[in-house]
């Protein structure tokens, strides 16, 4: 099974002297997802990106690209996978164009008409006779873009696509991911862009002090968060009353001029109910979710995160 | 697996003809000759204490030989470590390492076609200062017979054949140069340090071989090996300085070329 999974790490140890970077991190990327790589700066991300592609040697643990070990079998394992990590990066004194043909020419490949079809596509076309060092940030994450394609990748990875670009920028970017990802590309990205994250990838892993605190889907560790519901109401003490004598209705707060409680869905069906028969008017009631960004802060920020990240993953599990 | 490595000396040739500090060691290599044959032509004296010296206003076959011997202190090891410095320091800085590494091509088949590179370059650094400082000689003295260094008379083809011949060997000790700035390149990942640092391991080896007490290992040293090429111009031919110029540079090539093939082959390649 796992000789097919674009991506399978398992145990993967970086250390640098004192400094354990990566620890004992898991990944499992299946195909045909868009998976999320998430965790705050100096977390352990890009070593663990550098390490799939076989750019640095872990100090422990093992890694498949499509059940080929890169620190074993060399390129030959990154058949079939592109990408980037810490932003693309060329040759400043060489054309686009000419980066390009190089790279092609490291694939074994000198495709012409395919490299200008890669440049039409990231619409660098007409600067494409422009030495990459003039280049602004922008058109060189697209050029990336256009040099990870050139390989026709099966898995792409993209470590901070979006970094840098103008608002214009990060939507043509996302837009590329959802079109690669609809074109059957497994993705993984890494990004530190929530909603990014939330609005392209199904499964997501977070990592925190090279440690991984959640792997799994991107639903199911939403749903962990689905922490109750709110109701707001014109008659706000009538309301609360009806509330604590309903049952199936916990801890019930008053926030902001409205009522936070904990319930199932039953028990909120039933209280609808029961608001309509007391004629007690509702103008909202509805459940609260934390976001992405709620849950990824809990994470990764404190200690006390700890036992959440525990619980959450024996709720998901 | 020659294909591969083909395939990365074209591209590694491109690059290299695609920057300034290319063009500016070849051209130093050019001007050089020129500069020492206008100033020879426009000034009486000479450089009679060097090997050929005194023959130089004879024919314009001494007057690359004589460079040679100029060249050889630090002028071509300049030249030499300009782009073996550079070479794999370059890819660090500008954090290309992980670019080219992440496609189709092993590790050891990229490092290999930077080798060629360089060996390429070094080889075209010195060819075009020998055949410039020729050209530049005939042109101010004629192509005439040369005065060999056992005093006999060689013909104008015959001491064309002799400096190719020179050059070839002359490659060899600048070939340890550019195997040891390359080794630094890779190791140090700064090219500055690196091209500094070649220089003074050339400059080293000419220092050793003049310091008292040192006899003994001086026909080992790389700077010695500079001077091969006086066993050509000798009647008869003396082929021990040149056959011990073959394997002492082989020596000098080749340990500091499998050190940095190894560090090329592990090394972690993180962000400077």
């Amino acid at each position: 099974m796992s000789h097919e999974l674009p991506v399978s790490a398992r145990g993967l140890v970086k250390v640098y002297g004192e400094l354990v970077a990566v620890d004992h991190v898991d990944l499992t990327v299946e195909k045909g997802d868009v998976f999320g790589y998430l965790g705050p700066n100096g977390a352990g991300k890009t070593t663990s990106l550098r390490m799939l592609l076989g750019l640095i040697r872990p100090t422990e643990g093992s890694i498949e690209l499509f059940g080929r070990d890169p620190h074993v079998a060399g390129a030959k394992a990154l058949d079939g996978v592109a990408g980037f990590v810490e932003g693309p990066t060329f040759y400043p004194y060489l054309t686009a164009r000419r980066n390009l043909r190089l790279l092609a020419a490291y694939d074994d490949g000198d495709s012409r008409s395919r490299i200008e079809e890669l440049l039409e596509l990231v619409e660098l076309r007409d600067r494409g006779d422009d030495k990459v060092g003039g280049y602004s940030h922008g058109m060189r994450q697209r050029l990336g873009i256009a040099a990870a394609l050139l390989r026709e990748p099966k898995l792409l990875l993209l470590d901070e696509p979006t970094t840098g670009l103008d608002p214009a920028g990060m939507r043509d970017m996302r837009d590329l991911v959802r079109r690669l990802a609809g074109e059957g590309i497994t993705v993984l990205l890494s990004s530190h862009l929530l909603t990014e994250v939330e609005e392209l990838c199904n499964r997501v892993a977070i990592i925190r002090k090279g440690r991984i605190v959640y792997e799994g889907r991107l639903r199911d560790l939403l749903a962990t968060a689905a922490t109750g519901f709110r109701l707001r109401s014109p008659e706000l003490e009538r309301a609360k009353a009806l509330l604590l004598a309903q049952p199936g209705i916990g801890e019930v707060t008053s926030v902001d001029g409205s009522l936070r409680f904990q319930a199932d869905e039953e028990a909120v069906a039933a209280l609808s109910i029961a608001l309509g028969q007391a004629r007690i008017g509702v103008t909202a009631l509805v459940p609260e979710t934390a976001s992405l960004e709620e849950l990824f802060l809990g994470m990764t920020e404190g200690e006390r995160v700890e036992g959440e990240v525990a619980a959450k993953e024996e709720a998901v599990a | 697996m020659i294909a591969a490595v083909g395939k990365v000396y074209e591209w590694e040739l491109a690059k290299l003809l695609a920057q300034k500090r290319t063009y500016l060691g070849l051209i130093s290599a050019i001007l050089v000759p020129i500069v020492f044959v206008v100033v020879l032509v426009l000034q009486t004296g000479g450089p009679n204490d060097v090997p050929l010296g005194r023959y130089i206003r004879d024919t314009g076959l001494a007057a690359p030989f004589v460079v040679l011997f100029f060249m050889s202190i630090w002028g071509l090891p300049l030249i030499t470590a300009l782009v073996a410095g550079d070479i794999v320091a370059a890819e660090s800085h500008n954090d290309t390492l992980k670019t080219i590494l992440t496609r189709s091509r092993d590790r050891g088949q990229v490092f290999a076609g930077k080798v060629l590179a360089v060996l390429t370059y070094t080889f075209v650094a010195v060819f075009a200062m020998g055949l410039v400082g020729l050209l530049a000689g005939t042109i101010a003295w004629g192509f005439h017979p040369l005065t060999s260094l056992s005093g006999t008379k060689v013909s104008g083809g015959h001491g064309f054949g002799l400096l190719v011949a020179s050059l070839a060997v002359y490659f060899l000790p600048l070939a340890g140069i550019a195997a040891f700035g390359l080794l630094l390149s890779t190791v140090t990942r700064n090219s500055a340090a690196s091209v500094v640092g070649s220089l003074m391991f050339a400059l080293l080896m000419q220092l050793l071989g003049v310091l008292p007490g040192t006899e003994s290992i001086r026909p080992y040293l790389l700077g010695t090996q500079f001077e091969a090429w006086h066993g050509f111009l000798r009647t008869p031919a003396d082929w021990v300085p040149v056959i011990r110029a073959l394997w002492v540079c082989a020596l000098y090539i080749s340990i500091p070329v499998a050190a940095a093939y190894l560090v090329f082959l592990r090394r972690d390649v993180a962000s400077q």
